[in-house]
């Protein structure tokens, strides 16, 4: 349908992205939004690539993603996000963590890392926003707060207001860790 | 109440809703979280336990429909493999409380190892089939499958797959159905299943069949949507209507299954008659288009849609000649990134002491599956499960003395209770000079974390009765039972060569809790002492995520290492620092 938003959360298999789309999905369907998520558990979680889709609109039907469909990838790792621009809709955006995480063939020394791929892709005219989600998720408290960083930067190209966000990150993180993850957002969201 | 809800927790609160009085289930990917949400609820409304393997879980359930409770028993595709023997049966001897057997296919393999139709099972069972495409249907279909089950005298499949079992979309909830449990009545021409009752059984089983194909040309599950402009008909079911619906919209008309088996061949004649063009689309195996053909009714399927994968809206569009334009990619190859053992996975040791020591290795199914990737590279072969330690028997039946001293079947606690007992039994009846190692990480790790007979807790996390692994092994008599901390590679490397060099079949508990078990504290970070390290890459050999070369010199991961320590005993050079042993 075209008037769905399709986003996708991709990343190493442990960093956290169940939470960014939990939020997401609870975010979305508070503001009226037909919602829905699809992910996949289980192998791949052992520090694979993983992804996650979240589609929300008028009716959606389709809970996945194809080629030529996002119109955001949220990536926690640096090559992930450049593992997934076919699913890129054109003028779409990429928003990615400039962390590096070696997969297995690199550190085997089986393949390279390709460390200039967001230069790379920026120059073939993908709209790149690159993030040191790390650095700003350990000034909020928190290695572990890289997924409410990069949350807070999606939330600047989302039509929905903050406090919004921030209502639903209470609704869905443990309520010791609000506060920290709200500092996350805020400094994801540059402020 | 509305609430985004994936679709095995829809399914858990349809069967809830339903009145489900007990589950029994073994985790299987991705099927787990319906038991899990069924857990959830307390004891006084529905019993949920793990059993050991889906057959004992169906039997459990078939014993709880028969004292007039209404019951479950969740599965993954492969798993129903192993509940088939019940299953058959079952169909003969029917119900007396609505039973349920939900399956979850996984086309495309995310977690699997073979994609396999589960849809095959209603027909060669005889049983009727359910298949929903999204939350709201996995609870209506699972809270009417009771309904359907009691009134035709019959289990009913709830068919899932993993884009309906994992995908979150809104879904109605409502309230439980407040009922009796049926009155236990012995019928033992009915439950009795020997062949002088059987015979009288079979006709039964069929005239239910017809009755049911019946039933099914007004099963509000099966819908035809006329839309279009009768040119192009598609018969569709699952998350293929989705796809159908997102890539062509209106434009088509659509007869969406709910009820896969029997199949409303009236309704599909009607909607046949009023289309042009008519197309199956169905993931996997041509199950619906083989009926629509045999009916002689010209249908457009698998020539067109692949036997093999999942699909999506993309597959749809582009059968139909729309357009669809991929986005632009990087030139650089973007190296793979596969699954892998975590950092500080005790089977790590246990794998890198095979590896090194040439074992040739019967695997099983688990994370440990993992010790085939590179760098290890460790298992040979890897079958369904149980297959490590039968198939380590077989393998040094035919080899004998060739392969006998350094052949090993590898499997995990979970799974050896699953069905790695049985192979043992076999190994010790049969005499084999055998060596099964029992990869004991206090958990069924894969499927996310569920409590096992070996575990000492229940599916709540209660305390419960606790296998002895070592005692149980030893009074199938296996006299060389031996335990070995996986994160001592010298203790593993002894205890390996002892048991290879042995002459009678032995068993290696290589026992270690899942770093990931929140009862395991991780201890500080090693560092790499640069002075000290000369770049000879030997720790890399283990294939530790949280290991890595850099300018020269091995680095570790500070945000992954887990301080097991492992490495440090490869270092030649005592370049690796900190991570002392407890």
């Amino acid at each position: 349908m075209s008037n769905t938003t399709s986003l996708m959360i991709v990343g190493v298999g442990g960093q956290g992205s169940l939470l960014a789309s939990k939020l997401l999905g609870r975010l979305l369907t508070d503001e009226g939004y037909d919602v829905k998520v699809s992910e996949v558990h289980g192998m791949s979680q052992r520090g694979g690539s993983v992804v996650t889709y979240v589609r929300y609109g008028e009716k959606v039907y389709s809970p996945v993603i194809g080629e030529g469909e996002a119109d955001f990838i949220v990536s926690f790792e640096k090559i992930e996000a450049a593992r997934y621009t076919a699913c890129l809709k054109e003028g779409g955006t990429v928003i990615t963590n400039t962390q590096q995480i070696d997969p297995m063939p690199v550190i085997t020394g089986a393949a390279t890392y390709p460390a200039s791929v967001l230069e790379e892709l920026t120059a073939k005219g993908v709209k790149v926003t690159a993030v040191d989600a790390l650095s700003l998720a350990k000034e909020a408290g928190s290695a572990k707060a890289v997924n409410i960083v990069l949350m807070g930067v999606l939330s600047k190209l989302l039509p929905i207001p903050a406090e919004k966000w921030l209502a639903a990150i209470e609704n869905t993180v443990a309520p010791k860790f609000v506060e920290m993850n709200k500092r996350a957002f805020a400094l994801g969201r540059g402020e | 109440m509305k609430k985004l809800l994936i679709g095995n927790e829809a399914v858990a609160r349809g069967l809830y809703e339903g009145g489900v009085d007990l589950v029994s289930s073994y985790p299987g990917t991705p099927s787990t979280e319906i038991t899990e949400f069924l857990s959830k609820y307390d004891d006084s409304e529905v019993k949920s336990e793990w059993a050991p393997n889906e057959k004992v879980a169906l039997e459990v359930a078939f014993g709880a429909s028969l004292a007039g409770g209404r019951a479950v028993c969740c599965m993954k595709h492969v798993g129903l493999n192993v509940a088939a023997d019940p299953l058959f049966t079952l169909s003969y001897t029917g119900v007396s409380g609505g039973l349920v057997i939900c399956v979850a296919d996984d086309p495309a393999m995310h977690s699997s190892q073979n994609e396999q139709d589960s849809r095959h099972y209603a027909i060669a069972a005889k049983l009727p089939m359910l298949e929903p495409a999204d939350s709201e249907e996995s609870l209506q279909f699972a809270k009417a499958a009771f309904e359907l089950s009691e009134q035709f005298d019959t289990p009913v499949l709830l068919r899932m797959c993993t884009r309906i079992a994992h995908s979150q979309s809104i879904t109605q909830v409502g309230e439980r159905v407040q009922r009796e449990k049926k009155p236990y009545v012995k019928q033992a021409e009915k439950y009795v299943m020997m062949p002088g009752n059987a015979k009288k059984r079979h006709p039964v089983v069929e005239a239910r069949m017809e009755a049911l194909a019946e039933y099914a040309e007004s099963c509000p599950f099966n819908r035809a949507e006329y839309t279009g402009d009768g040119k192009v008909g598609i018969i569709t079911s699952g998350t293929c209507y989705q796809y159908v619906r997102e890539a062509l919209g209106d434009s088509v008309a659509v007869l969406k299954i709910g009820m896969p088996h029997p199949l409303p061949k009236k309704l599909i004649a009607e909607f046949a008659s009023k289309v042009e063009t008519l197309y199956v689309i169905e993931e996997l195996d041509p199950v619906i288009e083989t009926t629509v053909k045999a009916m002689g009714i010209p249908v457009i399927g698998k020539e067109k849609f692949s036997i093999i994968g999942e699909f999506s809206q993309n597959t749809i569009a582009a059968a139909f000649g729309k357009t669809v334009t991929a986005g632009v990619t990087a030139d650089s190859v973007i190296p793979p990134r596969p699954p892998m053992m975590c950092a500080g996975c005790p089977h790590r040791g246990m794998y890198y002491t095979l590896a090194k020591n040439k074992v040739t290795v019967l695997g099983d199914i688990g994370c440990y599956t993992l010790g085939a990737v590179a760098p290890l590279c460790a298992v040979d072969s890897t079958l369904c499960m149980g297959a490590s330690v039968s198939g380590v028997h077989g393998f040094n039946r035919v080899l004998e003395g060739a392969s006998e001293g350094k052949t090993v079947a590898v499997i995990g606690d979970s799974t050896f209770m699953h069905s790695g007992v049985t192979g043992l039994i076999n190994v010790a009846y049969n005499g084999s000079n055998s060596t099964v190692i029992i990869l004991d990480n206090s958990i069924t790790g894969m499927t996310g974390h569920q409590q096992n007979p070996t575990t000492g807790f229940n599916i709540k996390g209660d305390p419960a009765l606790k296998v002895d692994l070592e005692a149980l092994c030893r009074s199938i008599g296996i006299n060389r039972v031996r335990v070995v901390d996986p994160y001592d590679l010298k203790a593993c490397d002894t205890v390996l060569k002892e048991e290879l060099a042995a002459k009678e079949p032995s068993v290696i508990i290589s026992r270690r809790p899942c770093v990931l078990l929140k009862s395991v504290k991780a201890k500080p970070a090693l560092t790499v002492n640069n002075d000290k390290c000369r770049s000879c890459r030997r720790c890399m050999t283990m294939g530790c995520p949280a290991i890595s070369f850099k300018d020269g010199k091995a680095v570790v991961d500070a945000t992954l290492c887990v301080g097991c320590g492992v490495c440090k005993q490869l270092c030649a050079f005592d370049a690796l620092e900190g991570g002392d042993a407890e």
